[in-house]
């Protein structure tokens, strides 16, 4: 790999991090369980990584270990998902009018 | 533009979606906007990356089943896991990330030794140890969580020495491999050690620290990923794992704050084994206890409450109890708010996804700086299953194990109820001088059968105890 791409590439990392550190710090406490969901969802992106070893490799070593790889990945890419997901609806204001719930129910 | 360069826009399109998605969880109500548009870019990311050239049709059929396999176990995971079993879940998706990203970078090393520069050796060898460290640490962390292991902290002579010479073995082996390309058996020792290095940063912390220590994990995961993105030139993945990798370290030193500690004393302080010679329970003095229609009685004259949620209620699985009481005092006319400290419960914003499963409304539920400074008009307060966090002995006494620590100041309010199994001193085995205040009401008993009796006396419905 030529040393430009590798500058490149730590400049991606660096800046990644200040973008992260500046959208991160604005989420609410009451959001880190769900933001720590969502952000182990996003990182099971290495899933990319495993789908290109197993799909183009012959040896058998690294069919298995991009085997695990990918169903690794995807547990936590489809978990992740879902879980953070499943946590956000649970979030709710207040209700505005839940009162009288026997008249609503012989309308 | 040939193919490659179709693939990169794909994940350039992703790595914008991936950052829009993280900047819709700072509210509530776009956050799950934000899970859309992580999806979509994932999706857009894995069809892309297939596209590649060089896939053989074995790699599709096995590919296919790997898929296929994952999501039948990732939907269970994403949906039957209860909300009080979260912090073990968190810690469990951190293992399988670290050793898909540790597999990943193995694999890749000895497939294509012969094209790696020292630079990316160097990177990839820091990748494995920390994917392996994750990887057994999480595991560690997920086994404490969930009970299977004693949440102890396990302390030894020498320890750090031996954990000092676990991580430099490795890197040695690391330094080795960056001048020695063909070894490429010593890529089994790296990550041996790095497996053995990860269950011993994990043995000597305690419950209590979990919080900073699923954080500081989920950091190092999203690092080995982003190291991994460097190797393999993958723009995408280094973006990912820079993002999850600062995610992580913003929530650890949050944690770190709120407790006023070091990183390094999180990791290496085992804390509640040093203070033994802090038996001064006797000069606590007395305290009092109320029974439960006595302490029913108090909160009904009361104008406003203040509940105070720990891992106690966690463990008691008293959430959806609290909601009942919640309600009850609303009845009444009385104002109910909760006072969430940013270390209670076992991770980041453990608190605050329990209650919102019990559906109270998440504007009730307040940091601690929003609501320090309220606490002296406040009537009462219901302590639940919290104790360092409102120990006033942080904010004066400089011998106490948490002097500096920010608490919550629920000593000044006019009437404290702790809600408490027994007089013994909470994790941190920390005598909490919060006991013995003279405003304070000891009531025993568990947290979630005190609630429904709390509930019961407050409705004046005695016939209605459903447990």
């Amino acid at each position: 790999m030529s040393n430009e791409v590798i500058i490149t590439s730590l400049f991606i990392f660096a800046l990644s991090g200040f973008l992260g550190l500046e959208v991160i710090r604005r989420v609410p406490k009451l959001l880190h369980t769900p933001l720590m969901a969502l952000t182990n969802a996003l990182s099971a992106i290495s899933l990319v990584a495993s789908l290109y070893i197993l799909g183009t490799t012959d040896e058998t070593y690294a069919q298995i270990m991009g085997f695990v790889a990918v169903v690794c990945s995807t547990i936590n890419a489809v978990g992740g998902f879902l879980i953070t997901d499943k946590m956000l609806r649970m979030f709710k204001r207040r209700e505005p009018a839940k009162s009288l719930p026997q008249h609503e129910v012989s309308e | 533009m040939d193919r490659n360069d179709w693939i990169n826009l794909a994940y350039l399109v992703g790595a914008v979606g991936f950052a829009l998605s993280l900047k819709w969880m700072s509210s509530a109500p776009t956050a799950r906007r934000g899970i859309f548009a992580g999806e979509i870019a994932f999706v857009i990311a894995i069809v892309a990356t297939l596209a590649h050239e060089g896939f053989n049709n074995t790699g599709y059929v096995l590919i296919a089943i790997a898929l296929a396999i994952g999501t039948l176990i990732g939907i269970p995971m994403g949906l039957k896991v209860p909300m009080t079993a979260m912090p073990q879940r968190i810690a469990l998706s951190h293992a399988f990330g670290a050793l898909a990203a540790s597999l990943v970078g193995a694999a890749h090393y000895l497939l294509d030794w012969q094209h790696l520069g020292k630079f990316e050796i160097a990177v990839l060898g820091i990748e494995m140890i920390l994917g392996a460290l994750v990887f057994t640490g999480s595991l560690m962390a997920a086994g404490k969580l969930h009970e299977i292991l004693r949440q102890r902290p396990v302390v030894f002579p020498g320890q750090q020495m031996v954990n000092l010479a676990l991580i430099v073995v490795a890197v040695a082996m690391v330094i080795v491999l960056m001048f020695q390309p063909d070894a490429t058996y010593l890529i089994w020792p790296i990550l041996g050690v790095s497996l053995v290095f990860g269950v011993m940063l994990i043995i000597p912390i305690g419950g209590a620290d979990m919080p900073t220590v699923i954080a500081l994990l989920n950091s190092y995961a999203g690092l080995s990923a982003a190291a991994l993105g460097i190797v393999l030139d993958n723009k995408l993945l280094i973006v990912a794992g820079a993002l999850d990798g600062m995610s992580g370290l913003i929530l650890s030193i949050i944690m770190c704050r709120a407790m006023n500690r070091s990183f390094s004393n999180v990791l290496f302080g085992a804390f509640g084994q040093d203070q033994t010679g802090g038996g001064e329970e006797s000069e606590m003095g007395t305290y009092r206890s109320a029974s439960f229609d006595e302490a029913g009685e108090l909160l009904k004259m009361a104008r406003n409450v203040v509940i105070v949620p720990g891992y106690g209620m966690a463990v008691a699985q008293a959430q959806h109890k609290v909601a009942e009481l919640t309600e009850a005092l609303e009845k009444e006319g009385i104002d109910v708010r909760f006072a969430i400290h940013p270390v209670a419960g076992r991770m980041p914003g453990h608190m605050n996804v329990l209650l919102a499963e019990a559906n109270i409304p998440y504007d009730k539920l307040l940091d601690m700086d929003e609501i320090n400074s309220e606490f002296p008009q406040v009537d009462a307060v219901i302590v639940l299953g919290a104790n360092d966090v409102v120990n006033p002995a942080a904010r004066h006494n400089k011998n106490s194990p948490i002097y500096g620590m920010p608490i919550l100041n629920v000593d000044q309010a006019q009437t404290i109820f702790v809600v408490k199994r027994s007089m013994r001193p909470g994790f941190a085995g920390i005598e909490n001088e919060l006991f013995f205040n003279e405003k304070t009401l000891m009531v025993f008993g568990d947290a979630k059968e005190v609630v429904g009796e709390l509930t019961t006396e407050v409705s004046g419905q005695r016939d209605a105890i459903s447990i």
